[in-house]
């Protein structure tokens, strides 16, 4: 039997037996509504009404004068309802699953983006919600883990191994093994077992699909590259799909460098990882010589994820996408660039396709254009940064 | 079908005992092997410990922790297996997850397991679509990679008992391993869709930890797992783990025979 869900050689469905008619019967349902017109207009009615989509495609004046190299434009997927584009996936995802039956939805968070989104539609399509959330990251970020609570979410700080999302990810795993006839897992990146990677793919390609027409309208023409920070990779993937087949454009990954990708704290896979099988996929992983998985470290909840989504293990393979590490100083140093430059603090996962995007544009003729997503909004992450300069501010 | 895993289940309800590796250090794993076979098991299952075994439950992910911060490695516990063959003939499989198994080397760590006197392994996280790339090479080298069927799995029974090697382990509930004071599947009818479709020995295993349940499971299957029971008592005694474990296994064989 050839397995399902490939992209190359990774992907797949590596979970437990108890858990294949799950998404097996998930795979069937997606299949039927992704081209139910109702469904579609449904969650288009979602997007438009409710997320406040499209989202702007906003050009960068000063971030382009002052760089003096490509046009810089912004993807603003902050500017989306609850702060990011993780809005965009869970809205699919929720709306698929009350049409499945489902009562009950459960999710991993790392910066708490996902939670807080998946609570949001869980409280708006009348769903129980359970959301799983590394203790680490619930103190880093305890104003989401209020906001979870606020919306009528149960959060469970999850004290397993290192305490962060690799095992928010395991602790929902098992939680659905446990309870799976009424409840639906709302992954929140593109991982995971088929079908979750292309159904969250689907879901955040409106990111590119919309960057696409906007900037036809604005330019009339396509971008020479786009820029995304990269975990597990939804954002990017969604930032890069519609893409893939116009050559003339290039595709940057920003991954998470921590302290740097010489060292052991970092979260840069592609840049330090190897293949591996984990958490239902087969794709590139941080891990030790005996394929344990190794604990990560980024400044950025977001990004602190031992894994990437199969999909960007492929493009990465094909040379079709490139990655790059960023690191936490970087990453720093540009979510107060863009915070002063342009009045637009970025979510800290953003800021490493900033920081990127800092070094690269400069090197760009002035006729080029980039684009950045920024998949989110850096509220979240200011007393963090504040306390990394060395100030004592807490939320 | 490997001989040792037949002889296994030949005649007799199997007691098939699972410790993981190095709780809490590999002398005490090689003790509790023997103390294991002389307290009646049949067959041995071996846990080759993960850093992120999302099958497992809190009793066993403890274990996984205790024996890698113990430094235990994959070719450290291929180390012990060799000296354990030396002085035991009993069935004995591995516990792992896909990626200890992969990240090896796939054919690397079969062909080494298979001659150091492994008689199968047990991925629970390689499902039968994704059994390929490991049974081939299992097949290949005489290991049996022994296939789990679930609370869920229904019509899916058939075409896993068809391909199934060895025994078909029979997870007893939904959620992970541990134990549970009641066990509600309807265990009987799960082992039957198997016994239509092939006769190959059923065990069942997931939170089974008094010798009542045990006897229960065993008069609707042919042999009984437990893991978290036994790996409780590691964890309660220490280093001084092995007599407990072994009355503790003898108590429950004797339940099923």
């Amino acid at each position: 039997m050839a397995g399902r869900g490939r992209f190359g050689i990774h992907g797949g469905q590596y979970i437990p037996e108890t858990l294949m008619n799950a998404v097996l019967e998930l795979e069937e349902a997606y299949n039927h509504y992704k081209d139910d017109p109702e469904f579609n207009a449904e969650l288009t009615t979602l997007f438009n009404e409710y997320a406040g989509r499209p989202s702007r495609l906003y050009y960068a004046a000063h971030m382009t004068q002052d760089l003096g190299g490509a046009k810089v434009y912004l993807k603003r997927e902050d500017l989306n309802h609850t702060g990011a584009h993780k809005i965009n996936n869970v809205l699919g995802q929720v709306l698929l699953a009350k049409k499945m039956g489902k009562t009950r939805v459960i999710a991993e968070t790392g910066a708490g983006q996902h939670g807080v989104a998946t609570a949001t539609a869980a409280a708006l399509m009348g769903m129980e919600c359970e959301v799983f959330m590394g203790k680490e990251d619930t103190e880093r970020q305890a104003l989401n883990v209020y906001k979870m609570r606020l919306l009528g979410a149960k959060v469970h700080a999850v004290t397993t191994g290192t305490a962060t999302l690799k095992d928010a990810v395991s602790e929902t795993m098992r939680e659905w093994t446990n309870r799976i006839a009424d409840t639906h897992y709302v992954l929140g990146s593109v991982m995971g077992p088929h079908p979750f990677p292309t159904i969250v793919r689907d879901f955040q390609s409106v990111i590119s699909r919309e960057i696409k027409e906007q900037l036809m309208e604005k330019e009339g023409r396509l971008p020479d590259a786009v820029l995304a920070c990269v975990g597990g990779g939804s954002n990017a993937i969604g930032s890069f799909y519609h893409f893939i087949g116009d050559e003339s454009v290039q595709l940057i990954g920003c991954e998470a460098a921590g302290r740097g990708v010489d060292t052991a704290e970092t979260a840069a896979t592609l840049a330090t990882g190897k293949l591996g099988i984990f958490h239902g996929m087969k794709s590139y992983f941080c891990q030790d010589e005996y394929g344990q998985i190794a604990p990560v470290y980024s400044i950025s909840a977001g990004l602190d994820y031992p894994g990437v989504g199969p999909e960007h293990a492929w493009l990465y393979d094909t040379g079709r996408a490139q990655y790059v590490p960023v690191t936490d100083e970087e990453a720093v140093e540009a979510f107060e660039y863009l915070s002063r430059v342009e009045g637009i603090i970025p979510a800290i996962e953003s800021a490493h396709a900033v920081a990127y995007a800092k070094k690269l544009i400069p090197t760009l003729d002035r006729d080029k254009i980039v684009v950045i997503t920024i998949s989110g909004r850096g509220d979240k992450d200011c007393a963090a940064i504040a306390r990394y300069r060395g100030e004592d501010i807490h939320e | 079908m490997n001989k040792r895993i037949a002889q296994a289940f030949a005649g007799r309800k199997a007691f098939i005992p699972f410790i993981t590796c190095g709780d809490p250090a590999l002398e005490v794993t090689e003790q509790l092997v023997y103390a294991l076979e002389e307290a009646g098991a049949d067959l041995i299952e071996l846990g080759i410990p993960f850093s992120d075994p999302t099958a497992e439950g809190p009793v066993i992910q403890a274990a996984n922790v205790r024996a890698l911060s113990g430094g235990v490695t994959t070719d450290k516990i291929f180390d012990l297996v060799k000296r354990i063959r030396e002085k035991t003939s009993i069935p004995m499989v591995f516990m792992t997850y896909a990626n200890v198994v992969f990240s090896y080397g796939t054919e690397r760590f079969v062909k080494t397991a298979a001659e150091i006197g492994m008689d199968g392994l047990i991925l629970p996280d390689v499902p039968v679509e994704e059994k390929g790339e490991f049974d081939t090479v299992c097949r290949q080298y005489g290991l049996d990679l022994i296939s789990l069927i679930a609370p869920t799995s229904h019509e899916r029974i058939r075409d896993i008992a068809r391909q199934a090697e060895g025994f078909v382990y029979c997870v007893s509930s939904l959620g992970v391993t541990g134990m549970r004071s009641v066990i509600t599947t309807d265990i009987g009818a799960m082992v039957k869709l198997v016994k239509e479709e092939r006769d190959i020995p059923c065990a069942v295993g997931f939170g089974i930890s008094s010798p009542q349940q045990a006897r229960k499971m065993a008069d609707q299957s042919d042999g009984v797992i437990v893991g978290s029971a036994i790996v409780k008592l590691c964890e309660k005694y220490g280093r001084d783990c092995v007599p407990y474990v072994k009355d503790y296994v003898k108590e429950m064989k004797d339940a099923i025979r």
